[in-house]
């Protein structure tokens, strides 16, 4: 096995792996469907291709199948995988299980689900190296920490004696790009590594990352659906649509001329923009709010947000800043502990429980994950058709007519009346979100995150439809979010909030102009752009100022 | 290449095509199912048959005890009579009749009592939780069986009190376990979503809860259901249970297992106590086979 890992021995340029023509089948509604229509695919030594496109497109499934792995209920159907000489296609169980771990590594999305809670860091990231035999278990460990080191996590001396959850979400991602070096493999497989990270935090992972890749000439493969992140790390981008190739070009190229309309879609939610209209009729204002969980440590500081009527006012922060709990403070969810809740001039009472079911009409709320916030055993029509019932007291033919009207209004058909949530699309399912909080006939909607789960196409459709209801219904809207393209195509006015607190509130073309308070300056240089150089740059300026 | 200025969101593609009823779907799931799925199916249908039309199928009376006592196998008596001329196969009959349908209502009770209680827990998350979880935790710690005939010793030996002790004490079982899968659904946002439309308990718990919970709670009732049924076999067997002259199996191996040791001298007549004990354990196995394949369907390891 030891000799096995002569790391990086081939020069750079030798082709490394090499996909002809891979289709992939998965199993799903009592047959076989294609994922992988016929997918061509070369990295050299030292290369990193970037994989992009919509979920669904089939990016997950192709950089697994260039590690020769399938996921259950899949399998490769025709086409060769040759990895440095072997055919991954007809290897055996056993000759594939000798390369995972060692020549040929993987980043999953999620790092706190991947590493075990229950075992220090340090153990976890020599594992496969030590289990291969590719180094002592001591060598390991002090090659980890120096990992570590480069890697810019802090204290590597001694992260790795802690355990995943002692850990923050960015630095577990980090950690997890040392497990996947530590062997020091020909080819690392990203998949979707930051996509759960704030654009701060974001920021670092990815500067590690490449440094750490371009230290040791490794060749990787980079999963993601945002071009802006993928610009900055790959030489060459290849775009996928429904299992199939639809543009394959280096990165500077692809940026500057793409080709497919299909391409330049890709980054469409980014060219929506609205005009801001000042607006002193006040709809809901919080003054002073102060709230914390429980007993414990107070999570909102003196949080003061003025809401005009009509209008849309975006949250901006990273996670922890409080923005998910001022929303619960409003909705009554977590009474303030002091502060209060105004409402139409009305102080809202605190609690959930002492709000009339008037004042709960009012203010709707749409949620981030459509999936988690729809009961996945109603059919729509039961979904929004129960708000009617509930605050309008429609019931049968009337309920079912209205039902109707609002599914027309979210620009679906009445073929959706009878489906269950888990037979649409994310974007679909949160349209149904939407028509069920429109339902109510509510002045605010509370809009949580409700884009950041969904591709760049689908969200641009949900922006538009939200903008457009507004214009038709006076809907004044709360926008959380942590997308400052989100936040630039739709909002009037603009929060940020940092630590529990308001740093600054005003219109957008305030906000968004310079000159700015310190933490809003590194929110917004954070936000990747489509400029291969961006990161670079952002790091020199980063590391002038330090 | 799909023009995407055309883009609608009515033709995303979702994961699902196929749109079915929910008679189709249940139609491709019994298609599917096992060899050993199905015979406990078709078990079970058997003894709900013979148990909801004990009174015809029965040749003779439950009580009737007009006959020779312990007469042979055959001669108008299929299994023979028992101790004082009761017919023994009218009394397996009459003895579905008895032990399955209180096994089923007892189980039904335990299921409304546990999981109702199960459920308001798990929404509560509060005191009432704490001393619900407290107290069950306090009857769970006393050896059920023996606090079964403790309370049957107290309260007496009818049927209806019957149902009610081993309910309750059953029903300890389904709350825990409702309480644990309801605590995962009540935390989801569709159900802070409906109590922020300000929906009541009642709705949270039946609307939003309950269908979600439904396949562990089913999977469940078919192993509850085997244990009060062992349990009210046991009591029976102890004495303890239902009382003569209504026919229960767990009684009857009891009365009859005095003839094991004939067996040597007629082999027919050293069978007779091993009739209701087999009944006891095919249903047992049958429920089972159906549980298993149940669990199986629902713990997600399919396709």
């Amino acid at each position: 096995m030891s000799n096995d890992s002569n790391q990086n021995a081939g020069e750079t340029g030798e082709i490394l792996l090499e996909m002809r023509d891979v289709r992939i089948e998965g199993w799903s509604d009592e047959k076989w469907n294609p994922i992988i229509k016929g997918v061509d695919l070369t990295l050299r030594r030292g290369e990193i291709l970037g994989l992009i496109g919509e979920s669904g497109a089939g990016k997950s499934t192709l950089g697994l199948a260039g590690m020769g792995f399938t996921q259950p209920g899949c399998r490769i159907t025709g086409g060769s995988i040759v990895f440095d000489g072997v055919d991954l296609v007809t290897a055996t169980e056993t000759e594939k299980r000798a390369l995972w771990g060692s020549r040929v590594t993987y980043v999953a999305q999620s790092a706190a689900a991947s590493f075990n809670p229950a075992h220090r860091l340090i153990d976890q990231t020599v594992e496969a190296t030590v289990s291969h035999g590719i180094q002592s278990e001591s060598l390991a460990k002090d090659d980890a920490r120096i990992l570590y080191a480069s890697l810019s996590l802090p204290d590597p001396e001694t992260i790795g004696e802690r355990y995943p959850h002692q850990v923050s979400g960015g630095q577990l991602q980090r950690v997890m790009t040392a497990m996947a070096m530590s062997s020091r493999p020909d080819l690392i497989v990203f998949d979707e590594p930051t996509t759960a990270l704030d654009v701060t935090t974001q920021v670092e992972v990815l500067l590690s990352m490449r440094k750490i890749v371009e230290e040791f000439n490794t060749a990787a493969i980079y999963i993601t659906h945002d071009l802006a992140v993928v610009a900055q790390m790959a030489d060459t981008i290849k775009v996928l649509r429904y299992g199939q190739e639809v543009e394959e070009a280096p990165a500077r190229e692809m940026l500057e001329s793409p080709k497919e309309d299909y391409t330049k879609s890709l980054w469409s939610v980014r060219a929506l923009h609205k005009e801001t209209q000042p607006s002193d009729d006040i709809v809901l204002s919080i003054d002073g709010v102060d709230a914390a969980y429980g007993r414990g440590l107070k999570v909102l500081h003196n949080v003061n947000i003025q809401v005009p009527r009509g209008r849309t006012v975006s949250i901006v922060g990273e996670s922890g800043s409080g923005k998910s709990t001022t929303a619960r403070v409003i909705t009554g969810l977590l009474p303030p502990m002091s502060g209060q809740v105004t409402f139409n001039g009305e102080a809202l009472p605190p609690e959930l429980k002492g709000r009339s079911k008037d004042q709960l009409r009012r203010i709707q709320m749409i949620y981030q994950m459509a999936d988690t916030a729809m009961n996945p055993r109603q059919t729509v029509g039961e979904i929004i058709g129960r708000p009617l019932e509930f605050y309008h007291g429609l019931s049968g033919k009337a309920k079912e007519q209205r039902v109707l009207e609002l599914l027309e209004m979210i620009e679906l058909d009445e073929s959706f009346y009878d489906r269950l949530p888990s037979e649409m699309s994310g974007g679909q399912k949160q349209r149904i979100c939407i028509a069920r909080a429109l339902a109510a006939e509510p002045e605010v909607i509370i809009c949580d995150e409700v884009t950041s789960a969904l591709d760049q196409i689908v969200q641009e459709g949900i922006l538009k439809l939200l903008m457009k209801l507004q214009e038709k219904h006076g809907i004044t809207y709360l926008f959380i979010t942590h997308d400052i393209a989100t936040v630039e195509a739709i909002s009037d006015e603009i929060v940020v909030m940092y630590m529990g607190e308001v740093v600054e509130q005003g219109s957008k073309d305030q906000i968004l102009t310079a000159p700015f308070p310190e933490y809003t300056e590194l929110l917004l240089s954070s936000v990747p752009e489509m400029d291969p150089d961006w990161l670079t740059k952002l790091a020199e300026k980063r590391g002038q100022e330090a | 290449m799909t023009d995407t200025n055309s883009y609608s969101a009515a033709t995303e593609v979702a994961s699902t095509i196929t749109r079915r009823t929910r008679w189709e779907r249940a139609r491709i799931t019994l298609k599917k199912a096992p060899l050993t799925a199905w015979f406990g199916m078709i078990v079970i249908a058997c003894y709900v048959f013979v148990a909801v039309f004990a009174q015809w199928l029965a040749p003779y009376g439950e009580a009737d005890s007009s006959f020779a006592a312990y007469a042979p196998w055959g001669d108008g008596h299929v299994f023979g009579t028992d101790q004082i001329g009761r017919d023994v196969f009218s009394r397996l009959i009459y003895g579905a009749q008895n032990t399955v349908g209180i096994a089923f209502i007892t189980t039904i009770l335990s299921f409304f009592i546990g999981g109702g209680l199960g459920l308001v827990a798990s929404i509560d998350q509060g005191w009432i939780d704490q001393l619900l979880s407290r107290f069950v935790d306090i009857l769970m710690a006393i050896p059920s069986l023996i606090f079964a005939l403790m309370l049957l010793t107290v309260f007496g030996s009818s049927a209806w009190s019957l149902i009610l002790i081993i309910a309750v004490l059953d029903s300890t079982r389904v709350f825990r376990i409702t309480r644990s899968v309801a605590v995962n659904v009540a935390v989801m946002d569709y159900v802070e979503a409906a109590r922020l439309r300000g929906e009541g308990l009642g709705w949270v718990m039946r609307r939003e809860i309950l269908p979600n919970i439904m396949p562990p709670l089913v999977a469940e009732f078919g192993l509850r259901f085997c244990f009060v049924f062992l349990t009210i076999a046991s009591l029976s067997f102890l004495g303890a249970g239902l009382q003569p002259p209504t026919a229960d199996w767990g009684s009857m191996v009891r009365d009859f297992a005095g003839l094991l040791q004939f067996a040597a001298f007629d082999l027919k007549a050293g069978l007779t106590p091993l009739l209701p004990a087999g009944c006891i354990a095919l249903l047992t196995v049958a429920v089972n086979y159906v549980v298993d394949w149940f669990l199986h369907l629902t713990s997600g390891l399919k396709d």
